[in-house]
């Protein structure tokens, strides 16, 4: 008698069964939302909060709710969400769990962009729209010169290298303005950006990333299915039937426009979108069709929880990077003891 | 009848360094025919060529008479489908999931597959008797149920020609007749048309209609496993010496084919 023709096992794949993940993503959400929307400098009752949803409360509670708090705890949902699941989406495209959003230079181009605004003192909705088309400007960049030096070779290493040495470059010449720069007022502005936060963020800023960061979002979210193809190798995904070069560039304009958004937004946060994923993937396993919309919960959960805690732990707000960092990786690190002791869920 | 694949004086490589030349195959419903090779020979290069992932050096490829350039990526998975070598590792996909793979060329870029998708899916694990396995991880699986898994993927894309890469490779000596007996059930009660390369001649004899062997940079045959593969021709091929002989088994005589090594005993 052959393996295959035993009777059936107990299936027992590694990951969390159905809607474990789901539910203890959207608790851990629902739980930093509720945090994030009542603890400031102006604390608000969770009892009060029905009153000013349904606007029936007035008064400083319901202005600092609408106009402050609100804002920035979609900002920081969106920032998340975008990050943890463009990251997702290249982990899984690239075959490489070392991938991060800005695998492809958007995270150096948008950080350019806005450093160059900064340094010409420009206004910040100028810095912010630089910071986006610096982004997109980046990734483009760097596929039109994969396109164009490709040949024969391996598609996705080439994007990948051209990815590598563009961020290089960028690199560079952010280091160049910073050393240039004012060290007195624009020097702890260009750091600032570079670490990430959401202080400055205004109502305003929030309503224009979101359409962008929405409709990337919305484009991995349609395409998670199919990018689960590209993770088995170009010639298996092509002889399925798929058009690899078009799924690769549609989901990659998905994971730009979204990283490009948020980055604008909150400046360079990061960490999120390359453990994040981890995380998700060690809880519900590496079908993207499930991994990238709980990356989308996890991150936007995580970053809402790492936001409230650098507006009101210290006297002075600490960067959204350090924070991601000095909290993600006790927490990364003991998921993935737990996950390697054969626990795992 | 219109072959189901076929190479016309195809000549195969990568770039300018050409392989093999003045290659001619036609595949037709209902047959198995099995390409043999030494290593480096070529015979994955060939396949490539036949599956339209690289073009040829000279020649042409004909899917279902149609020129496989004239072929979007779709439409050649609708003919033809690819059966890779069951390798371990990669993702930790249920088995389930692997085989819906198989419905992309029928879905458009934004969807997922659906309920005709999921159930062509069962289908193709039930018709290799492997249903039980749906909800394991394809890596907790055995080399040979992960080569019927891919084998399922074949059959959920519903091409009417399945393309594979040594089949039984690696896989231990149950597990191998197991693979061959399922592709020879579908070349004769499916009518699908059935290309795999293997290295062992035996399999030729074992499941073929016909057999080639890519050695040299020409390919020998098609022809008879029984006219094609001989002691003088494996000789050549693989520098072995082998006896080629006749058992008796229950479905009448079969050829066996038996390398000889010499061996002095001191």
């Amino acid at each position: 008698m052959t393996a295959a023709g035993l009777p059936s096992r107990e299936a027992r794949p590694r990951a969390m069964r159905g809607g474990a993940a789901w539910v203890l993503g959207c608790a851990a959400l629902l739980a930093a939302l509720l945090a994030a929307l009542a603890i400031g400098q102006f604390p608000i009752q969770p009892a009060a909060l029905p009153g000013i949803l349904l606007g029936t409360a007035e008064g400083p509670a319901a202005m600092v709710f609408w106009n402050i708090r609100l804002p920035r705890a979609l900002g920081a949902m969106l920032v998340g969400a975008s990050l943890a699941a463009s990251g997702a989406a290249f982990q899984g495209m690239f075959r490489n769990p070392l991938a991060s959003p800005d695998l492809l230079g958007v995270t150096a181009g948008a950080s350019l962009g806005a450093v160059l605004g900064i340094f010409l003192g420009l206004p910040v909705a100028a810095v912010q729209a630089m910071a986006f088309a610096g982004g997109i400007a980046a990734v483009a960049g760097v596929a039109a010169i994969a396109a164009a030096v490709r040949g024969q070779g391996d598609p996705v290493l080439v994007l990948v290298l051209a990815g590598i040495a563009l961020g290089a470059l960028m690199g560079a010449a952010i280091s160049l303005l910073k050393i240039l720069a004012d060290p007195y007022n624009q020097l702890p502005a260009i750091t600032f950006w570079l670490l990430g936060t959401l202080s400055g963020a205004t109502r305003g800023d929030l309503l224009a990333a979101a359409p962008p960061a929405l409709i990337g979002l919305a484009l991995l979210i349609l395409l998670r299915w199919r990018l689960n193809l590209l993770t088995l190798g170009e010639d298996e995904a092509r002889a399925l039937g798929v058009n690899t070069g078009l799924l690769r560039v549609t989901a990659v304009a998905g994971a730009t426009l979204a990283t490009a958004a948020v980055t604008a937004l909150a400046g360079a946060v990061g960490w999120i979108g390359l453990v994040v994923p981890h995380v998700a993937r060690l809880l519900g396993g590496p079908d993207l069709r499930r991994l990238i919309p709980l990356s989308l919960l996890l991150g936007a959960a995580f970053l809402l929880a790492v936001d409230t805690l650098a507006r009101s732990a210290g006297r002075v707000e600490v960067p959204l990077g350090i924070l991601t960092a000095v909290l993600g990786t006790p927490l990364f690190l003991w998921l993935l003891a737990r996950a390697r002791r054969g626990g795992g869920g | 009848m219109t072959p189901l694949l076929e190479a016309r004086d195809l000549a195969i490589g990568h770039g300018r360094r050409m392989v093999a030349s003045a290659i001619s195959l036609a595949l037709a419903p209902g047959r198995v025919l099995c390409l043999l090779g030494p290593n480096g020979g070529g015979k994955t290069t060939l396949l490539r060529t036949l599956l339209g992932l690289i073009p040829p050096l000279a020649g042409e490829v004909r899917v279902a008479g149609v020129p496989i350039r004239r072929l979007k990526r779709r439409a050649v998975a609708l003919r033809l489908a690819y059966v890779p070598q069951a390798a371990p590792g990669g993702f930790a996909y249920a088995a389930r999931e692997v085989v819906a793979m198989g419905r992309a060329a029928r879905l458009p870029l934004l969807a997922a597959p659906g309920a005709r998708d999921r159930a062509a899916a069962e289908e193709a694990l039930a018709r290799l008797g492997i249903a039980h396995l749906a909800d394991r991880p394809v890596t907790e699986l055995s080399g040979g149920e992960r080569q019927l898994v891919l084998i399922a993927r074949a059959l959920a894309q519903e091409a009417a020609c399945l393309v594979l890469d040594e089949p039984t490779a690696s896989l231990d000596f149950g597990n191998q007749a197991l693979v061959l007996r399922q592709l020879r059930a579908l070349a004769a009660r499916d009518g699908l048309g059935v290309l795999m390369t293997t290295h062992h001649p035996d399999h030729a004899f074992l499941v073929a209609d016909e057999a080639a062997l890519l050695h040299g940079g020409a390919l020998a045959g098609p022809a008879a496993p029984e006219a094609l593969v001989t002691a003088a021709r494996l000789r050549a091929t693989y520098g072995v010496d082998t006896v080629i002989g006749t058992v008796e088994t229950p479905q009448g005589p079969r050829r066996v084919c038996a390398p000889v090594v010499a061996v002095s005993w001191g």
